[in-house]
Order: C-alpha cells, then structure tokens, then sequence
C-alpha cells in the first residue's frame, strides 16, 4: 500500500476487512493522519449503526451467566490520567483506590498467564511465581505508579517499589512484535540500558516483572528485539519512561 | 440532524443514565451499572455476532465473551473518542469475525453461490421495537447506496468478509473494492446524520 491506498483504508480497516498485516500498517499510519483518524471515528459509528440495526433479543439466562461471570473476573486498572499525548509521561503516585483496582488487575493478569500456559505445567508454575512477584510488588506499601501512553499507541503503567528494589511493567494495547521478534525490557541506569528480560504481549493487557534489582535505576524502556533478547537495545523504545520520584 | 446510536429512539426502555457514564461507572468497578449497561448493548452485541457467525450455540458464547471483555476492559473506553455504543460494536464486531475466520478456510465453509445468495442479509426484521426503528432508518440509508457498495459492505460487514475476499468473489480489484467500502460508508454516515 502507497499513501494515497492508505488514505482509503479507512472503510476497510472500520469493517474489520483488513488483513493483519495490512491493518497494522494503516494504525501506524493513523498516528500520523489526523483526517484518517477523523474519518475513523466517524465511519466506526456508522459502522455500529449497521450493527444496532440488526439487534436481537438475548435470552434472559445469558444476563445471568455475564453476571455471575463478572464476579469473577478482574477489571483492568483505570488510566491514571486523561493524558492522550504521544510519547509524554505523566507521573503522579496513584489514588488508593486506583492502586487497589491495579493490584487487582494484576493477580487477574496472573490469572491470565497461567491460563494461556495451561499445557506446560513448568510454565504454569513458573508464570504463578511471577504472578505472586508481581503482586507483590504491586502490594507494596511504597508502590509507586507512573502511566504514559506508548509510542505505538499502548499504554504503559511502572510500578516501582524501593522497599523490594523491584519494578514492573504493565503494557495494554501493546501490537504483537513484527515476525519472531519480542519486546525487551531495560532498566535505564542513567543513561546506560541493563537487560530486565523479554516478553510478549497477550491480547489484552500484559504485566511483567523486571528481571533483576532496580539498583541506580531512574527509569526504564522497552525495545523490539529479536527472539532472545540483545545484550543492548538495537531499535528505537517504544517506550521511555522515568520512575516515580521518591516521595 | 439524527443523533448516533438509539438513545433517541422512543421505545419501551425506561430513562436512565446514559450507556457512556454507565461504561464510566463499570471502569471503577460498579456491578449495577454493569447491569444496567448490559440491558442497553446486550440486544445489539448478540444480534451482530449473530449476523455474523450464523450459530446460535457459538454466538451466544461469543457475546456473552464479548460482554465480559466490556466489563474487564471498561476503563479502556474514551467517551471523547466515540460513543459507548460504538466502542462495545467495535469490540463485538471484531470478535465475531477473528471467530469465524478462525474456524475453518472460508471456502470449505461456504461456497460462493452461498454467499451471494444470503446477500444482503440486512432486511430481516428485529422483533425489538428499537432494534425494528433502527432497521428501518438503516435499511432505508443502505438504499441509498448503489449496489455494489452495499454489496461490498454487506459482505463485509455481516459476513466477515476482508476486502479481498470480497474482491475476489466479485471479480473486482483490490482498489475498486477499497473505495466501494469507504465510499459506502460515507455516503451511509452522510445519510444516517452521524457525527462520530
Ligand atoms: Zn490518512
């Protein structure tokens, strides 16, 4: 697809109608159009007129079984602000409330994971240790937050708690990694990356422990790089973000 | 100039907050309002899956996935970016269709002259009163459309169709069907008055 075929994608890509590949590069392409993105917003309604249109009348045991299932199921943590720009980072230490919605969140994540390692009980009991790593990071007295939004167009939420030297990493709406490749977690030690390990995003939302002690680190990133992990990042972040301050 | 979505429509639904501070409230955690939701986007998300997957056992999975997915990811929804309506569709919408072009190569699934024929599948009548309204203002705006663009965005839309599926069944090319689509949807967006 040239640019002039991107502009009229715009149809396709709201009627889900476009390949995968092909609808990865027009939401690369709808960061930087703002007609696009405009037209998106407009069609996608139209598009859901198309879907009201056709309503149907849900048997009365299915609002039971979504209500009963929802008792179960753990909610994603809510933004920390209504910040919507690209590449900036907003910081600020979470609510109680918010914190409490993101441990939640967190074993829900965990819950996830083991779900999706259901085959390899080593993964599963691997993916467990992290969930309860995770959680208690995240349940830390001293846990502090900062969210921004990714440069792909996810956004992140750091944990940090000083009191475990630990960090973690909540990615939503993070795009699979091109090919064989995933994402690479780094500590920023002032300017020097440290490796913190890889992971690939769920769809959905993915919560990730940071290998190894926060240290000096004042912050962190995230690369794209190949299967395995790099000794240093090799591409640009598609996310750099400072750790909450001491408070 | 119509406003999106059926909040206007008179019908037998009792006034009540509005689905987008529903979604607002099922973010932070708000079972009632969840409830409450579910009896706004309930109709539409199984009446779409259902379009589209053509099984009731499977649809009825898919939307009660989809209904979760709402609960789960509420705090996702960005009222400045669309209406609550939309943003559930989008959602239910996409869903259905990574189901049905999961389930099996689409051309053991249906054959050709199967899915011209089931084509436009958008006349069948809702036995709900809103839904019924609702058909009908569509309807009467997929008229206004020529053929071959309500074609294009019937096929995909309530088949799940890509767009070179399409352009394959109707022997057309990959440009033509790209702007039959956008084309269509405009024209349908300029009819139905929608603002976004
Ligand atoms: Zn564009």
């Amino acid at each position: 697809m040239n640019d002039a075929d991107l502009h009229t994608a715009t149809g396709a890509y709201v009627l889900n109608a476009l390949p995968e590949e092909e609808r990865i590069r027009f939401e690369h392409h709808l960061r930087d159009c703002a007609a696009c993105r405009q037209e998106v917003a407009e069609l996608s309604a139209t598009a859901a007129r198309l879907g009201q249109a056709v309503a149907a009348v849900p048997p009365p045991e299915l609002k039971d079984r979504v209500l009963h299932h929802i008792a179960t199921v753990r909610q994603e943590p809510p933004p920390v602000s209504g910040d919507r720009f690209s590449g900036r980072v907003r910081r600020r230490s979470l609510p109680r409330l918010a914190l409490a919605a993101c441990l939640a969140a967190a074993v829900a994540f965990g819950g996830v994971a083991v779900w999706q390692h259901q085959e390899a009980r080593e993964a599963r009991s691997a993916a467990q240790q992290q969930a309860a790593e995770l959680a208690a990071v995240l349940a830390a007295p001293d846990a502090r937050v900062t969210t921004g939004k990714l440069s792909d167009g996810g956004s992140g939420t750091v944990v940090v708690s000083r009191a475990q030297n630990r960090a973690a990493f909540v990615a939503s709406g993070l795009a699979d990694p091109p090919g064989d490749k995933v994402y690479q977690l780094w500590f920023n030690d002032g300017g020097r990356m440290r490796a913190a390990g890889t992971f690939h995003p769920a769809r959905g939302a993915t919560a990730t422990l940071l290998d190894g002690d926060l240290g000096k680190a004042s912050g962190m990133g995230v690369t794209v790089e190949p299967a395995g992990g790099s000794r240093q990042p090799t591409t640009r972040p598609v996310a750099l973000m400072d750790f909450p301050a001491r408070t | 100039m119509e406003a999106p979505g059926v909040g206007r429509a008179p019908g037998p639904r009792p006034a009540g907050p509005d689905a987008e501070a529903l979604l607002t409230a099922v973010a932070l955690g708000d079972q009632e309002a969840f409830g409450q939701l579910y009896d706004l986007v309930s109709g539409p998300v199984l009446g779409l899956v259902t379009r589209v997957l053509r099984d009731p056992g499977q649809s009825e999975e898919v939307a009660q996935e989809v209904l979760v997915e709402v609960w789960r990811s509420a705090a996702r929804f960005r009222p400045d970016k669309g209406s609550a309506m939309t943003w559930v569709l989008t959602m239910a919408h996409r869903r259905a269709v990574d189901r049905v072009r999961a389930s099996q190569a689409r051309t053991e699934r249906e054959s050709k002259a199967a899915l011209l024929e089931r084509t436009p599948a958008y006349d069948e009548v809702s036995e709900q009163v809103e839904a019924r309204l609702e058909g009908q203002r569509v309807r009467r705006c997929l008229g206004a459309l020529t053929e071959r663009q309500r074609e294009s965005v019937t096929l995909a839309y309530y088949r799940g169709l890509t767009y070179r599926e399409v352009a394959q069944l109707l022997a057309l090319p990959l440009g033509t069907v790209k702007t039959r689509l956008r084309d269509g949807l405009i024209r349908l967006r300029d009819c139905l008055g929608v603002t976004a």
